[in-house]
């Protein structure tokens, strides 16, 4: 059974169209990374999985309607909004106590054990506490909550480097289990990379990726070329080519590896290059119809 | 977590059986409840500010109720009594206003505050249904609220009635007098009937016209709300000249018109004179359009938090 089923999903603000009719299906154990530029209608999208937003189109996750059964379906399913959201008034205990009172799978002492190798004490309110305590905790409390699936929206947004790689280490090591699914955006993608297991590229509202990592790293490879062999590399039809240090580094898609051994030392690039070359093969694309 | 779950869980993805199989109990009402008196601390905060502040002017007075107090002759009941009684229900009218204007400021931020501040994301991302969620806020005007008052007047009542002991025999006066003529349970019983049915169930549709708004409303909650009772009074006064809708909304707020009792001559719905009518009151038409409108608000607020997220 698929976590997420989505057919033909689409949203309109007024004018603006935030999703423009997107298809999706995420299979259990997947960590997918939705990455896209900033109204591309990423949070839109993780905002009808999670029961936030009325769509069109069809939408199931973990076989429920959202947008009808949100509270049901909160029992199995976690987010991290982009920013902190935890009340600020609210004690620490007080959040625990809270989330044990009306959440039947949350298992208060793996919050507790998760925050005593913190500096979150439990008496302190959480406009008391730093940025990244704040995200802490409420990683404590998503960490407990026996969830199947995890809906990330730029949960390491404004936190320092430490803080961003204690955040990913934790959710891999203490939480993903196999059997749970996570769904991250995240701007921030040199971070997830190693993490994700399915990668989809959003824009304007439309899917224009759509791979696993391991298609992502047998399909897309990259060359640095010498500036002699550059003319031979670039009739094999590179999606995109950028220069640095004076060398091209050139980013093919679907061509043999062994073939481009020829050019240089072929390798596996950074979703943030082929996010680059895909995305402005797109808006090259879009004004090329603009005109 | 233990390993039978994880087996159930891996194996069936009906999770149904797995929810039921490691759910521990919850209490989600309960909770919400819990969570409106922790985030709105000032509503027990500013009463019991007010009862403190009213104690200390009841004590710096104190010699002139009693020098009145002399000046009244035992024989004459009615005056003695009311007398006497004066201060515990002036008391108990401040706490009565206390509790309307606190209904009021509670209401119109019931649904607004979670929307300011983000967090009503994380509310939304527990399994709690708006429903509850709104019920809960709609409790505390209805029910917390007015017996957190009803609790602190009695406080209030018990601590007065404590100084006035101590103070009566150093003047002469007797104390068994005090405690006989005054009927503190008697009192405290027409408390108890006034608050519920005057200051909670009267004015409630006031409350969730309010918390309505303060669902919709992305600033300035009560003027939005006031606006169209404005809008609509003003209208009224124009085409037929009355001035019924303003004075019905007014009177819904302060608890008047509500037909609790009968107190001829006694100003205080807490005195000894006043005869209770509930029999007038549950068959009143106002009181169940009252509810019924109270309902359809509270319908449309449950709707619309479904489709609110931060401001």
């Amino acid at each position: 059974m698929a976590v997420i089923e989505a057919r033909s999903l689409r949203k309109e603000f007024g004018t603006t169209v935030a999703l423009d009719g997107i298809d999706l299906r995420v299979e259990e154990g997947r960590i997918l990374g939705l990455i896209g530029p900033n109204g591309a209608g990423k949070t839109t999208a993780l905002n009808a999985i999670l029961g936030l937003t009325s769509y069109q189109g069809e939408l199931k996750v973990l076989g429920r309607d959202p947008w009808n059964e949100r509270d049901r379906l909160m029992r199995e399913v976690s987010f991290i909004a982009d920013v902190a959201v935890l009340p600020r008034w609210i004690r620490v205990s007080q959040l625990l106590d809270c989330v044990a009172g009306v959440h039947p799978r949350f298992d208060r002492s793996k919050a507790e054990n998760f925050l005593a190798k913190t500096m979150i004490k439990s008496q302190r309110k959480v406009r008391e506490l730093s940025k990244g305590m704040v995200a802490q905790l409420h990683l404590a409390l998503v960490m407990a909550i026996d969830a199947r699936l995890l809906v990330l929206d730029e949960p390491t947004l404004g936190l320092d480097i430490l803080y961003r790689k204690q955040f990913y280490d934790s959710l891999l090591n203490d939480y993903f289990d196999g059997s749970r699914t996570i769904v991250v955006t995240t701007h921030q993608v040199e971070e997830v990379q190693h993490v994700l297991t399915d990668l989809m590229f959003i824009d304007q509202g439309r899917i224009v990726l759509n791979c696993s990592m391991d298609e992502f790293e047998s399909r897309y490879a990259e060359v640095i070329v010498n500036p002699e062999r550059v003319a031979a590399a670039r009739a094999m039809s590179p999606i995109y080519e950028r220069q640095v240090f004076g060398r091209s580094i050139l980013l093919f898609d679907g061509v043999d590896r062994q073939k481009l051994a020829a050019f240089g030392e072929a390798r596996t690039p950074s979703i943030a290059d082929l996010f680059v070359a895909v995305m402005g093969k797109e808006s090259a694309a879009a004004q090329g119809a603009a005109r | 977590m233990n390993s039978e779950s994880n087996v159930l869980r891996e194996s069936a993805l009906g999770s149904e059986r797995v929810t039921a199989e490691s759910a521990s109990p919850t209490h989600p009402f309960y909770w919400s409840v819990r969570r409106e008196l922790w985030e709105n601390r000032w509503i027990y905060v500013g009463q019991l500010a007010i009862a403190a502040v009213f104690l200390l002017v009841f004590l710096i007075n104190m010699t002139v109720w009693l020098a009145k107090m002399r000046g009244v002759s035992p024989t004459d009941t009615e005056q003695y009594w009311e007398t006497i009684a004066l201060p515990y229900n002036i008391g108990a009218g401040v706490m009565m206003g206390t509790l309307i204007l606190m209904s009021l400021f509670y209401s119109a931020d019931a649904l607004y505050g979670e929307r300011r501040d983000r967090s009503i994301l994380f509310w939304k991302s527990l399994p709690v249904s708006d429903l509850t969620v709104v019920l809960a806020k709609a409790s505390i005007p209805l029910v917390i609220l007015p017996l957190l008052t009803i609790a602190i007047t009695m406080a209030m009542h018990v601590i007065m009635l404590l100084m006035s002991s101590i103070v009566l025999p150093m003047r002469g006066m007797s104390v068994a007098a005090l405690w006989r003529e005054l009927s503190v349970f008697q009192m405290w019983g027409l408390l108890i009937y006034h608050i519920f049915l005057a200051h909670a169930i009267w004015p409630f549709p006031v409350y969730c016209w309010l918390m309505l708004v303060s669902g919709w409303a992305r600033r300035a909650t009560l003027l939005w709300a006031a606006l169209p009772v404005i809008a609509i009074g003003g209208i009224e006064k124009l085409v037929l000249h009355t001035s019924h809708f303003a004075a019905m909304v007014g009177n819904r707020m302060i608890g008047g018109g509500a037909p609790t009792d009968v107190t001829s001559g006694e100003m205080f719905p807490t005195g000894p004179m006043t005869h209770l009518t509930p029999a007038r009151y549950l068959s009143a038409p106002g009181l169940w359009i009252g509810f019924a409108v109270a309902v359809i608000f509270l319908t449309l607020a449950v709707r619309l938090r479904r489709y609110r997220g931060p401001i």
